[in-house]
């Protein structure tokens, strides 16, 4: 399998505080990789560095054969990679379609526009009967389909998912990680950035564990699994 | 949307013929069509940035700026103002992104962002008063008369001026109707709700604050040069002053900044409430007309912040709207 996303010792941060030392990783093509860790380990800094919304201090970002390491935002859509943000980040005053509408912002997805849509309300049918409403007011399970849907209008190369199941209810966590598997299934990359370490594992093919901004572990989710240090403080065993 | 065609039908009508009738009346009623007409366009012009929360206190520069350079280069250089004004409108533009570009860079949003703006206004007022021998200074400026000239933009002619005024104002109508049916309305909009997540759609956030700033900026500077052509004076304080642009801001929210009409409606609103109130007590109870002035707006934007159009949509939106169906219950 080829190697879509390879960082490189990468190191950010905000102000005088450094959040990332010297982090690398890859994503191979249509893999499920997932990146664990408590809270203010990093992981959430990290997706921000991939999808530009926050410059690298240091190393390299290679997506697709292309350099990203400080690339503004709107290129790194461009170049393949949608995110899907924490705590969802629709656009509340916006209908379902408008928001949906906002994925395909890129001209060369706005052609595709209409198909496109279409595939999504498949993808999740209860889109569909919705597409009128404000976005604001769906359930917090159908507001995280219309994020995901909203991030797969692009077509992309790689899907970002920022702690998909934060600020859910346990039901609608099990949801969203079926969402997880569904999208795995059309054969989409994803990288997956989670607390949920038991429920990741559960999905994805391999994981970095991050502790305080730097990788700590990695391997397969198996291998991920049966790591007692892993067992002992992330999955209480 | 059938209720809204109608809606609209009810509005265009009246409004085709109200734009139509000063032609028929006396000079008086025109002065008033004239400044309507004017201002109309300068708070369409500021409502462009204003509906999508990039709200600004100092469009008072782009005025002052429209007003001064066409002015400026007539007397000193004979340039007649149909070259002028253009420059006036790129200067505007110029200045806009100047100060919206590291603005935007660096996300002054919201209240910082009508700070940098206020800001930006007073440093115009400033530089067309320190620049007295130019400008006149705080005394102001008027143009070289040459009597009714199409050449100098000089129409003593009220009918004549306002038919200029007219078009300038269906030039803003029209770069509003651009803005609500192309994708920089859902860009602006999703930047004033989530910027990182419009950003993460792909949206080129800069570019397309930039892009609204400068079509607000110009389309102003082209109100100021209207301005200042109709009324053959300018004063820095006329032009420039605090108090214009916050005119500009109360009178586009009391009209309804969310409707391409709002504005217009606010403008036709504020200049005959102060027209009727300057009337009705006259030379008596000096301030009393500034100060139930100053009281109706702060009740319109407490109570009605969608302005006149927004309550005149909700009051005709209502009876065409059955009820909704109670909704099922979503499939958890």
């Amino acid at each position: 399998m080829t190697i879509l996303l390879n960082l490189e010792r990468v190191s950010a941060g905000y102000g005088s505080f450094a959040a990332l030392f010297n982090v690398s990783l890859d994503v191979k093509n249509g893999e499920t990789v997932g990146v664990v860790g408590a809270n203010g380990a990093g992981k959430t800094t990290l997706l921000r560095v991939i999808s530009g919304l926050l410059p690298p201090r240091s190393g390299r970002i290679d997506f697709d054969g292309e350099s990203l390491a400080g690339a503004p935002a709107y290129r790194v859509v461009a170049a393949g990679i949608a995110h899907v943000p924490e705590n969802r980040r629709l656009f509340p005053r916006l209908t379902v379609e408008e928001n949906l509408r906002m994925g395909a912002y890129l001209p060369a997805a706005r052609k595709a526009f209409a198909e496109r849509a279409a595939w999504v309300y498949e993808l999740f049918p209860q889109l569909q009967a919705r597409r009128r409403q404000l976005a604001g007011t769906l359930s917090g399970g159908e507001q995280q389909m219309v994020a995901i849907g909203r991030a797969l209008m692009t077509k992309p190369k790689l899907l970002l998912m920022d702690e998909p199941s934060a600020g859910l209810a346990p039901l609608v966590v099990e949801q969203v990680f079926a969402l997880v598997r569904r999208i795995r299934a059309e054969g989409f990359t994803v990288l997956l950035v989670e607390q949920n370490v038991r429920q990741v594992l559960d999905v994805v093919d391999r994981a970095y564990l991050l502790e305080t901004g730097r990788v700590k572990l990695a391997g397969t989710a198996t291998a991920l699994k049966q790591n007692p240090f892993v067992q002992q403080s992330y999955l209480g065993l | 949307m059938r209720g809204g065609r109608d809606t609209r039908l009810l509005l265009y009508l009246p409004l085709a013929a109200a734009a139509a009738a000063p032609f028929f009346l006396s000079d008086y009623f025109q002065h008033m069509a004239v400044q309507i007409a004017i201002w109309s366009l300068v708070y369409t012009a500021w409502a462009l940035m204003g509906r999508f929360r990039l709200t600004s206190l100092g469009h008072g520069a782009f005025l002052g700026v429209g007003a001064y350079v066409p002015t400026l280069l007539w007397n000193n250089y004979g340039v007649t103002p149909w070259l002028g004004i253009p420059l006036a409108m790129a200067l505007a533009i110029a200045l806009a992104l100047i100060v919206g570009y590291p603005s935007s860079r660096q996300k002054v949003v919201g209240h910082y962002f009508a700070l940098v703006t206020l800001a930006l206004g007073q440093v115009v007022l400033l530089v067309i008063v320190a620049m007295r021998d130019v400008t006149g200074g705080s005394l102001g400026m008027t143009p070289h008369t040459v009597g009714h000239s199409w050449y100098a933009l000089q129409l003593p002619n009220k009918a004549e001026f306002y038919a200029v005024a007219l078009v300038a104002w269906l030039a803003g109508l029209v770069a509003w109707r651009y803005v609500e049916r192309g994708m920089i309305r859902l860009a602006l909009e999703s930047i004033a709700e989530d910027e990182d997540a419009a950003e993460s759609a792909g949206v080129d956030v800069l570019r397309e604050k930039l892009k609204i700033t400068a079509v607000s900026s110009g389309l102003t500077a082209l109100g100021g040069a209207l301005y200042a052509q109709y009324l053959m004076y300018l004063s820095p304080d006329a032009m420039s002053g605090v108090g214009i642009s916050l005119q500009i801001v109360f009178a586009a929210i009391a009209g309804g900044m969310y409707n391409m009409l709002g504005p217009t409606i606010g403008a036709a609103f504020t200049i005959l409430l102060t027209e009727g109130l300057r009337v009705l007590f006259g030379t008596h109870f000096v301030g009393a007309a500034n100060t139930i002035y100053g009281a109706l707006l702060v009740i319109f934007i407490i109570f009605m912040p969608r302005g006149i159009v927004g309550l005149a949509e909700r009051i005709l939106a209502r009876p065409r709207v059955p009820p909704a169906p109670a909704a099922p219950e979503p499939a958890e």
